[in-house]
């Protein structure tokens, strides 16, 4: 039979940004994959021999616009170790708070991809409507909508009024009810399982063996959720245990992410509820030495943070190592076997972040 | 496994009509700490550059010797570093929308020079 090699992007109608996939196909099915990266790389790592290590902040938060906040908090994390700060329980629950706010409208943006991704328009503008709840709430007590700018080193640079936290809860509880609207059409409708369920499936042993990290690898059963794992910021003392499934498909992490959204509503209830009093930053001096690694969980899985410090204002080396590089190798795995008209859910379920990516 | 899951979704959807503004018809109110356009007060401002230094963009420039201070717009970042750094809090970000930029050049303002001695 003879092989045919087709192109699946960089541009193409189901991928929000641009990576380039080399597929190797017999008839419809795939056989292999080479995938290209690089088109939207900026060079944001080399600006930190340039910006001082507190302007590098925002440098830091725009490597990605959906999960900015908690880019920009890992960066300060980072820094904040090196140079031996603690900062105040207000700042770590508030960044918890914007860390899942972040996580909501990240995951509900995905859904709605995913819906595109399988042609349920109608679902895909019903899971951004929803996002939207999640904008006003970060508009309103950040100032932006997707760029949050506040997180610092030593803390938070914005507080929550308690008339925030009063509009937060209620748009969490209207998120809340409408969610029950758009999930069973993504769990139980027939058209859509038989898009996801059995699709693209990776083992638990595949999904350890190529390190694979966040709802990939928790959909195939490993247990491994920075949150619980690390217990930054106030995740020790609230309540968030990994929520994982066992099929390895399609499906799996769509229920995976679909679990963290409710999971994320309750801890956003519960860091609001137990809100400490007090500092919302402290004063951070000296410059940092040495280095460092700083790790979080975000909506796609663990990024990794390596900081080196050389004494000056100026990082000597900054390198951020994404959770969407990290879910490649589980993505080259699962290509192999599967029809090509699934090729773009199943680039879509890693919830692939190129921008990240290529920084 | 259920059939028409999303029907009741969609008929409501379809009754209630469009859930979106109709911009520019009907404008939004910008919740206050919006960050919006960098807005500059001429006459508090004492030319320091503080401004400048902290602008992680390089979007600012201040001259002291011409109190000029000029912003390239299509460089901000509406970060709101230098409203935090100003000590005279001559700089404000606003809610508002912006006219786009027609040209790239940058927005100069430069301090009246003062009137003669009589």
């Amino acid at each position: 039979m003879t092989r045919t090699i087709m192109p699946f992007g960089p541009q193409h109608p189901v991928l929000p940004e641009p990576i380039h996939l080399d597929l190797e196909l017999e008839d419809e099915i795939v056989v292999g994959a080479r995938p290209s990266i690089g088109y939207v790389h900026r060079g944001l790592e080399k600006l930190c021999e340039t910006r001082d290590y507190t302007e590098f902040t925002f440098v830091a938060e725009r490597v990605c616009g959906i999960c900015s906040f908690i880019h920009g908090m890992t960066y300060c994390q980072g820094i904040e170790e090196l140079l031996g700060v603690a900062i105040p329980p207000r700042a770590q629950y508030l960044r918890v708070v914007w860390s899942e706010l972040s996580r909501l409208h990240s995951h509900l943006l995905w859904l709605g991809l995913l819906a595109d991704a399988f042609g349920f328009e109608a679902l895909f503008m019903q899971s951004w409507r929803l996002r939207e709840l999640v904008l006003d709430c970060i508009e309103l007590t950040t100032g932006g909508r997707v760029i949050f700018s506040s997180a610092c080193p030593g803390g938070v640079r914005r507080d929550v009024t308690p008339d925030q936290a009063a509009f937060i809860r209620g748009k969490l509880t209207e998120l809340e009810q409408r969610l029950g609207e758009i999930v069973p059409a993504f769990l139980n409708d027939p058209a859509v399982r038989q898009r996801l369920a059995g699709v693209g499936v990776i083992t638990r042993q595949q999904a350890e063996t190529l390190g694979a990290v966040g709802p990939v690898a928790r959909a195939s059963g490993v247990a491994m959720d920075m949150r619980t794992s690390l217990r930054y910021a106030a995740y020790d003392e609230l309540p968030v245990e990994p929520i994982i499934a066992n099929d390895g498909d399609c499906l799996a992490r769509c229920r995976v992410r679909i679990g963290e959204l409710t999971q994320s509503i309750g801890l956003i209830r519960t860091a609001l509820d137990r809100l400490p009093a007090g500092e919302l930053a402290v004063k951070v001096t000296g410059n940092p030495t040495g280095d460092i690694f700083a790790r979080a969980e975000q909506p796609r899985g663990e990024v990794i943070y390596h900081l080196k410090g050389n004494g000056t204002k100026f990082l000597q080396r900054f390198r951020v190592r994404t959770p969407t590089f990290a879910n490649l190798p589980a993505l080259l795995a699962m290509l192999p076997g599967s029809a090509l008209a699934d090729v773009p859910v199943l680039v879509l379920t890693i919830d692939p972040c190129i921008s990240c990516t290529e920084r | 496994m259920a059939l028409f899951t999303f029907a009741k979704t969609a008929l409501r959807n379809l009754l209630q009509g469009p859930c979106t503004e109709r911009y520019p018809f009907v404008r939004r109110t910008m919740p206050a700490g919006v960050r919006g356009a960098l807005q500059f007060e001429q006459a508090t401002c004492i030319y320091c550059g503080i401004c400048a230094k902290k602008c992680p963009t390089g979007a600012l420039k201040v001259d002291r010797a011409t109190k000029t201070w000029s912003i390239n717009r299509l460089r901000c970042i509406s970060c709101n570093y230098c409203v935090a750094a100003c000590s005279k809090k001559c700089l404000q970000l606003d809610t508002a929308h912006m006219a786009p930029a027609q040209t790239r050049d940058r927005e100069v303002h430069t301090a009246p020079a003062p009137p003669p001695a009589s």
